[in-house]
């Protein structure tokens, strides 16, 4: 039976991991390469956060198991990622309308998370903070000159917001185990923290002219509880690709 | 007349080793020489990130994966000071990445091969970067200024490079039978066309003269070849690689003895019938054109939020 503080772990550290991933397939891939530089910035930043989260999460575990066996060798319902971070990069509104909704909550949530009880869970969120606050100025600026730029760009990126914008529903859930842990004083209320990312988020809408789209809840089990998106599969195949194939080597 | 004493002075400069500015006088021929090596540099930047750029979802540990994704990041970041210091000349970028479409521009064939496995990342690290910084050393005292200072600059980061792929493959040398295999295939898919790398031999290379006078190359393909060779063999032996070539052998200057490269493959892949030169520059093509509305859109808000500021 695996800790409420190890899910938790994961759950922070499989968002973080599986949007870098999304970001590292798009290296190469960007409209021109300053972006293209800025976008693998924020990959390696979400590497690294995902990475002291695996660290830690590994310690709870014990027995001699390593950050990277957690996060390559595991089933993919033992993943707890939103479903927002598995998809695809359909074109760069959906690239950026993905990005800017998990860098307000990001944001949000880390500076919460600086209180947390948990030495470990509010160093990360200090130094991640750091990190987020220009991902978030990065991705909010984009939001603006999408959606407040040419028709074209206007219609895509209210198209990719209409699209994500389900997705955003688990961003705020809270269960049992999440609930146990604010009561420990890890954990933060994401009521509040949905508060905020509201209010940033309406305010970046408006001022790039996009409209929010109806709010609906859609019906698959979330991520954070190991119930994925098709995608999902997708990700795991190529990621765990040399593990899978080679269990024995070490990389 | 003016144009030769501007001459005089100009060559005056580049004997007294003093770099040529964006500014100065130049001619022609020099500008037009350097614009081509130094956009078809900036280009196998941007292309080199794609055989990597294969492998980065794949990578197959965090360390790995957060190594090879700066790296990649790091060849963005050559490309872009390198299409800088070529702007300094009176070209667009936009211009630069038109011609490489157009196959006017070249960039290095090396990257026309593909990477199949993650030793290909150990071996492209190691070898192509590795000859590649042979090259830029030497380049970093290219009369040129901005080229000149680009060089320096990305001189720091290569060797980086080259020992993160030398570290993958040493590191897969001491693993598994199968990743010691998989080492020693992509050691043999990437001498040669890394020996490629400098070109033809001397006697065959048609701008190489006009390049030395003006110091824009310092020394010649078959002696920056060399110069890799010498210190790649001993490299390889070191952690267990076969040499893929039955009669290379070691003199006793120190320096080492090769068989002679297949220039018809050199100069079939050059010509676009390597394994992956149309994916390469398909990929890039894609990404522009697919980045068309976004590049509009920036410009008609910045555009926009002008206007406003005027009529505030």
């Amino acid at each position: 039976m695996e800790s409420n503080l190890y899910k938790f772990c994961l759950r922070l550290a499989d968002t973080s991991f599986i949007l870098s991933y999304r970001l590292g397939e798009y290296v190469s891939h960007g409209p021109f390469l300053e972006e293209d530089l800025s976008i693998t910035n924020v990959g390696l930043d979400l590497i690294g956060q995902a990475e002291s989260l695996f660290k830690y999460a590994a310690e709870i575990k014990g027995g001699g198991i390593t950050d990277d066996d957690i996060a390559y060798k595991r089933d993919e319902s033992e993943y707890l990622n939103f479903h927002l971070v598995e998809y695809p990069n359909e074109d760069f509104a959906f690239i950026t309308v993905r990005q800017f909704f998990m860098d307000v909550y990001n944001y949000h949530l880390f500076t919460a998370l600086k209180n947390s009880s948990d030495p470990t869970i509010a160093a990360v969120a200090a130094k991640s903070i750091k990190e987020v606050n220009y991902h978030l100025q990065r991705s909010r600026k984009w939001m603006l000159r999408l959606g407040d730029g040419t028709e074209e760009s206007h219609n895509k990126i209210q198209y990719a917001v209409n699209e994500l914008w389900k997705y955003t529903d688990e961003l705020f859930d809270m269960d049992a185990i999440h609930k146990s842990l604010i009561e420990e004083g890890v954990a933060v209320d994401l009521k509040e923290v949905e508060k905020s990312w509201i209010k940033d988020v309406l305010e970046a809408l408006g001022e790039a002219t996009v409209t929010k789209p109806e709010h609906v809840k859609h019906s698959l089990v979330y991520g954070k509880n190991g119930g994925h998106t098709d995608f999902m599969g997708y990700i795991l195949t190529d990621l765990q690709y040399l593990t899978n194939r080679y269990p024995d080597a070490i990389w | 007349m003016e144009n030769s004493k501007n001459l005089e002075v100009f060559q005056a400069k580049i004997d007294a080793e003093i770099k040529i500015e964006p500014k100065d006088w130049m001619p022609d021929e020099y500008r037009q020489h350097l614009i081509r090596q130094m956009s078809q540099h900036a280009h196998s930047e941007v292309i080199g990130m794609q055989p990597e750029g294969n492998w980065i979802t794949r990578s197959p540990s965090l360390r790995a994966r957060k190594i090879l994704m700066a790296k990649v990041q790091d060849e963005g970041g050559h490309g872009l000071y390198l299409y800088c210091a070529t702007e300094t000349l009176g070209v667009t970028r936009e211009q630069l990445i038109q011609w490489l479409h157009e196959g006017k521009a070249k960039y290095a064939s090396v990257f026309n091969y593909p990477s199949p496995t993650w030793a290909d990342m150990g071996a492209i690290g190691w070898l192509v970067d590795g000859a590649a910084i042979v090259n830029q050393v030497s380049l970093q005292r290219t009369s040129y200024g901005p080229y000149s200072r680009a060089m320096v600059r990305i001189c720091k980061e290569e060797s980086f490079h080259q020992r993160q792929g030398y570290e993958i493959m040493a590191t897969l040398m001491e693993g598994t039978a199968e990743q010691k295999k998989m080492a020693q295939e992509a050691f043999e898919r990437w001498w040669w066309p890394s020996l490629m790398m400098f070109g033809p031999h001397d006697g065959d290379s048609p701008r190489s003269s006009n390049a030395m006078k003006w110091k824009i190359k310092r020394e010649t393909n078959d002696d920056l070849r060399q110069q890799f060779i010498d210190k790649t063999i001993p490299q390889a032996e070191l952690i267990g690689l076969k040499i893929p070539d039955a009669n290379y052998k070691l003199l006793e200057n120190g320096s080492y003895e090769t068989s002679d490269i297949d220039w018809d493959e050199f100069w079939n892949v050059i010509k676009g019938n390597g394994p992956c030169n149309t994916q390469r520059i398909k990929q890039h093509a894609a990404a522009h054109d697919n980045g068309q509305w976004v590049r509009e859109a920036a410009i008609a808000y910045n555009e926009k939020k002008e206007q406003q500021l005027k009529s505030a």
